[in-house]
């Protein structure tokens, strides 16, 4: 109201670093008029640990360790990508069974990354039954890897050219009977939220953003494909195992916050498909492929990239054919290339809106900062 | 020593003639009232007690278990730990309105009892006692009155805090008292025209002459009037001022100790009001289901302030089932809801109840 008597002016608050709901350690500072948003500043950094700088002072297998440390809440997915790479470096061959036992973990790790969106995204918006339903869920993922590798949410599940650990002894009957409880608690889900009125007027219209949009800022996972983009890298450059499985790619339509939430609860459907062939399909052999005892990769760089619950996760590794580090180690992570869509989605809505977009991006910390 | 039994034994007779009069005018309206505060109290220390156990229950969790047998001990462990910590003041609030804030909220929700009717008479001791402290003409007016009041509580904490996010609450909640307010007040103007009197005891009787609750003659004012009751009390789904995940904690994030914990107290005193409020004018009071039934006339052995807590609770249990269940409303669609639906339905229901007076 720039003509009126009185006299407005913006109230800049600080959202974070503490703040219940950016999901860690974010801080967004918000240019507000009244309660509307007139433009929002991320500001990052507050979980650096320097991990890519990390990663040249270790040798290759310690990397895997550090890669947990990213997505701290899809570890089984950042060990998965890197592994690939650095095979990839390698022209190493994985036995099957190990590509088969990998695609069921970075699954499980989809649906246990999925509930925690969920979990905090419905509890940003006040449905605060929802969290504890889904992260029911979840308890029983991480009592799954907990089975496999023995730990809970850092698993170092992979090694370079396979897997440590065969899966142990009647852990795929337990899997499956796990697909079959996330299938009807999905529907439970969707029950108290997908139809409910108060959850669609508040992720309805909610931060919209068009496919083209959307790539050029770089989004990629469900944020993209909420948008109306059908990329998946699952489908798109098959990796593990998944060239072998059928399953559907959700897109969205107007790429809203409810599309965005949509698109991720089917997912929760798809990865339980996926699962459920490999587990049918599950070949006997080896674990662990032909690997030197000295993994020393030529010289020559990658970069290849996985779908990651959050979205594309890559990794750039370099070597020089001579040290047992990489030479230069770099990470896309998805967490930080989708959180630069959050000023953007966030300009012109309310302040209540800025934490359901916050949730409605998913991102984790511990990787948009490394 | 001596002395002292003389006196009393010479103003024993006199004693003997007063008897009646002073403690009918001042004993029992005092015992009333300490009674009332102190039940009120407890209710609602056990209210965040319930509430955190029925909350447990629909998200599969125990709740508190640990102070007492199923954690029956927790509100006073609370308490006394509300009363132990360190009561801040930030450095640069308004001290005075600080410490105003949460009294404003609180007192309003308690006073606002004095007129809500438990039950009609009973006899204890050779008294025949009502079991209400007062029943006042314009007993409505003054529930609506008293409980405005408490919102001011939320938006002079939010102003005196001198913090942005408290600041933000106090907005939200002068914005969702104008948005709700209006529509109460219009539905209990369509109960007040129906009863045909202001005063709650009146507004019972009336539900027994006319033999059925009001929530069956006026379903649309029930509705609203708990959809308003919600708002009012700043429960979900319009827990706006104080959305923990929005705001902070909203109007209370500055605030700490047994300030807090007034603030706490009041949002349950106030549930409980909107609730006894609700029964007295819907659901009939102290009255049995279907007081004009015959049949039903066994259910009598029930005493009437029973019936009274009973669906008293029933709101209760359904304020806390709302807030396990739904997400929460927009500060916007809230208002969205107040202004375009709760007032035209309201003002529609005012005009049909005095069409339907006028012709009946």
């Amino acid at each position: 109201m720039p003509d009126s008597i009185f006299e407005t002016s913006e109230l800049v608050i600080n959202m974070g670093p503490q703040h219940p709901s950016t999901h860690g350690v974010l801080r967004v500072v918000l240019r507000l008029d009244g309660e509307r948003v007139i433009s929002a500043d991320v500001v990052i950094g507050y979980l650096h640990r320097g991990i890519e700088k990390l990663c040249e002072q270790r040798d290759w297998m310690q990397i895997v360790l550090i890669t947990d440390r990213m997505d701290y809440i899809a570890a089984a997915s950042n060990n998965l990508g890197y592994c690939e790479t650095v095979e990839k470096l390698m022209s190493l061959e994985v036995p099957k069974r190990a590509r088969y036992i990998r695609t069921v973990l970075a699954e499980l790790q989809r649906i246990a990354s999925h509930c925690l969106w969920l979990g905090t995204h419905a509890m940003d918006i006040g449905a605060m039954t929802v969290f504890l339903y889904a992260f029911r869920e979840r308890e029983l993922i991480l009592d799954l890897f907990e089975e496999y590798c023995g730990a809970r949410l850092t698993y170092n599940a992979m090694r370079i050219g396979g897997l440590p650990l065969d899966i142990p002894p009647g852990w795929d009957a337990k899997v499956r009977a796990f697909c079959d409880i996330l299938d009807t608690k999905v529907n439970e889900y969707e029950e108290l939220l997908t139809h409910n009125r108060i959850w669609r007027e508040r992720t309805r219209d909610v931060g919209i953003i068009s496919g083209q949009d959307a790539i050029a800022i770089g989004l990629s996972g469900p944020a993209l494909r909420g948008s109306g983009v059908p990329r998946d890298i699952r489908k798109d450059e098959p990796y593990a195992a998944y060239a072998d499985f059928e399953f559907n790619v959700p897109i969205g339509w107007t790429g809203d916050t409810y599309d965005r939430y949509l698109v991720r609860l089917e997912e929760f459907r798809q990865s339980v498909r996926i699962i459920r062939q490999a587990l049918d399909g599950l070949p006997e052999g080896p674990i662990i492929g032909k690997v030197p005892r000295l993994i020393k990769p030529p010289a020559g760089e990658t970069y290849h990239a996985i779908e990651s619950p959050k979205g594309e996760i890559g990794y750039f590794i370099v070597s020089d054919g001579k040290s047992n580090t990489p030479y230069r180690f770099r990470v896309r992570p998805p967490s930080f290339c989708n959180l630069q869509a959050l000023p953007r989605l966030v300009k012109g809505h309310l302040v209540a809106d800025v934490v359901a977009l916050i949730g409605s991006i998913d991102i984790v910390l511990g990787e948009v900062d490394r | 020593m001596h002395l002292h039994g003389t006196a009393l034994w010479t103003l024993h007779p006199a004693l003997c003639t007063l008897h009646y009069p002073m403690i009918e005018t001042y004993v029992i309206p005092l015992l009333k009232i300490l009674v009332l505060l102190n039940a009120v109290l407890v209710a609602v220390t056990y209210m965040v007690l319930l509430e955190r156990k029925v909350i447990a229950w629909v998200q599969v969790r125990l709740g508190p278990m640990r102070v007492g047998p199923h954690g029956v001990l927790q509100p006073i462990a609370d308490a006394i730990k509300l009363l132990l910590k360190e009561d801040i003041t930030p450095a640069r609030a308004d001290r005075f309105v600080f410490t105003l804030a949460p009294i404003v909220s609180m007192v309003p929700a308690l006073i606002a009892f004095a007129v809500i009717p438990f039950d009609s008479e009973i006899t204890l001791f050779g008294y025949r006692i009502a079991l209400f402290v007062a029943d006042v003409n314009v007993g409505l007016l003054y529930i609506v009155a008293a409980t405005s009041i408490s919102v001011y509580g939320i938006i002079l904490a939010g102003y005196a805090s001198n913090s942005k996010f408290p600041l933000l609450a106090g907005l939200r909640a002068s914005a969702q008292l104008i948005s709700y307010e209006i529509a109460i007040t219009m539905i209990l103007v369509s109960i007040v025209a129906t009863a045909g009197t202001l005063s709650m005891v009146g507004i019972v009787k009336a539900q027994l002459e006319a033999g059925v609750w009001y929530a069956f003659i006026q379903p649309v004012a029930f509705v609203t009037l708990f959809i308003g009751g919600l708002a009012e009390t700043n429960r979900a789904p319009f827990d706006l001022p104080e959305a923990e995940q929005e705001l902070t904690g909203g109007f209370h994030t500055e605030y700490s100790g047994m300030r807090f914990a007034l603030f706490f107290l009041a949002e349950y005193a106030n549930m409980i009001v909107v609730s006894a409020v609700a029964t007295t004018l819907f659901l009939g009071g102290w009255l049995r289901p279907f007081p004009n039934v015959e049949a039903l006339s066994f259910l009598g052995f029930v005493p009437g302030w029973m019936w009274f807590l009973l669906k008293t609770f029933v709101f209760l249990y359904v304020f806390i089932w709302i807030r396990a269940t739904l997400p929460r409303y927009r500060y916007d669609q809230l208002m969205r809801l107040g202004w375009k639906v709760l007032i035209p339905l309201a003002l529609a229901n005012l005009v049909v109840t005095g069409i339907v007076k006028v012709l009946l």
